[in-house]
């Protein structure tokens, strides 16, 4: 369960934001735009992939890996607070001002994505506002789903 | 000495509420406040059989008695596994009864999880917290027959890594080819390299057929809520989602109406329930 790093990443052909679970179904022009805006990025087991404060540049699609989000307290100057996986979506401050990251992303093992650009990829979903609102109406319950998650766990189930 | 005036008067019948005494032959801590304790019949005699999911009152004398899962293998006839968290007085008498010593053991009581229901099905389990020791004598029924079942999948969750119970036992699980066994945390520091996040964030990538699969819950009440909820969405009829309650519970048969909820008594109705039954009075506040 407390798995240590993995070996290398599987070579792979490239990754497609259509093969993505978070783009199927969605309208081809907005997967293609997403296409354009993409580009892969590999990272090491350990390697940060987005620091807390820093400008939220890229919407990240993870393919492989497992990616740690934290949050930093003067105690806890690293707690994990949710792990994401293969098929999962990294993050929404790049559609937020003041478009900076509110969390660390750290990779947990060999991880590879898609980094699409944050400020065209926004400015594309502007410019299309039907592909925009189901853009919207997709990541809305991941949030939901989050927040729900969030409010769990404020409970404090297991110490109850 | 008996006489004619005072023959002999035969020994009353055992009291159904009288402790029998056990003695712990062992004491593991789990975590920082959970212990497992193995107990054998002091008289060297067998225990008393029971099915995964039932529990017994466990009595430290001069101190009291309090329900406690049976978390062991139903099918050792020699002894009677209990994990315990110290969560208050008695909880705490308990946990720290040394080896060799004494214990009062009353039971089994209560009605178990339906394994009997489970045969040819696919099998989720879900545990939060200390609800996975009152399914462990599941998972160890069903691996003893594990050619009599589809997929089984366990989704355990714990506050953080140190929270976790039989730690060892869960690594050896999670090497058998024929069971899936997910393990998540709450929260965790740089050291866990595992999944954080809510057990029902696991359901997802949860692998059966909704139309033949069954479903056991245990944790806590919150949790099972929503996990019922996930699971139900995902396709598992209510009628196949069981949940084992918890509630304050006293004399354990029926009488005292310490545990009653709603119109259930947990120790002699439960504490297993199917969701379809009890899922209103989980959705009432303060009951």
């Amino acid at each position: 369960m407390n798995d240590p790093p993995h070996g290398p990443l599987p070579k792979e052909a490239p990754l497609r934001v259509a093969d993505h679970p978070f783009f199927q179904g969605l309208d081809s022009q907005l997967i293609q735009e997403a296409a354009r805006l993409a580009r892969e990025r590999r990272f090491d087991t350990g390697e940060m992939i987005v620091r807390d404060g820093d400008p939220a540049a890229s919407f990240y699609l993870v393919y492989h890996g497992k990616v740690a989000l934290e949050v930093a307290s003067a105690e806890k100057p690293h707690l994990t607070i949710q792990t994401v996986g293969p098929g999962e979506v990294l993050g929404w401050s790049w559609l937020v001002p003041p478009y900076l990251w509110r969390l660390d992303a750290r990779a947990l093992k060999p991880t590879q994505v898609l980094a699409i650009d944050g400020k065209a990829f926004r400015e594309a979903l502007a410019a299309h506002p039907e592909q925009g609102y189901q853009f919207l109406v997709r990541l809305l319950p991941i949030i939901a789903q989050r927040l729900e998650n969030t409010q769990i766990q404020l409970l404090d189930i297991h110490g109850l | 000495m008996a006489s004619e005036l005072h023959p002999p008067h035969p020994l009353p019948a055992p009291h159904p509420l009288a402790p029998a005494p056990y003695v712990v032959r062992s004491q593991t801590a789990e975590t920082g406040d959970t212990t497992t304790l193995v107990l054998s019949p002091a008289d060297g005699g067998p225990v008393h059989p029971a099915l995964p999911g039932q529990f017994n009152m466990v009595y430290v004398f001069g101190v009291g008695e309090a329900a406690i899962s049976l978390s062991g293998d139903p099918s050792d006839a020699t002894a009677v596994v209990h994990t315990v968290r110290n969560a208050g007085r008695i909880t705490a008498a308990i946990a720290q009864t040394p080896p060799g010593q004494t214990v009062g053991v009353r039971g089994p009581y209560g009605r178990g999880w339906p394994v009997d229901q489970a045969t040819g099905r696919d099998i989720v389990l879900m545990a939060g917290g200390l609800g996975l020791p009152p399914l462990r004598p599941v998972l160890y029924e069903l691996l003893s027959h594990r050619e009599q079942y589809g997929r089984i999948e366990v989704i355990y969750g714990a506050r953080t890594p140190k929270d976790l119970v039989y730690y060892g036992q869960i690594q050896q699980w999670r090497q058998r080819p024929n069971l899936r066994f997910q393990v998540t945390v709450d929260a965790a520091d740089r050291d866990w390299y595992g999944d954080v996040g809510l057990v029902t964030a696991r359901i997802p990538d949860t692998r059966f057929e909704a139309g033949n699969a069954i479903a056991f819950l245990c944790g806590p009440e919150i949790m099972m809520k929503y996990a019922a909820r996930d699971l139900e969405a995902r396709g598992i009829p209510r009628a196949s989602i069981w949940l084992s309650m918890e509630r304050n519970m006293k004399c354990a048969v029926g009488v005292c109406g310490h545990c009653q909820f709603g119109p259930e008594f947990v120790c002699r109705d439960g504490p297993v329930f199917r969701y379809d039954v009890i899922r209103d009075w989980l959705a009432t506040r303060e009951l």
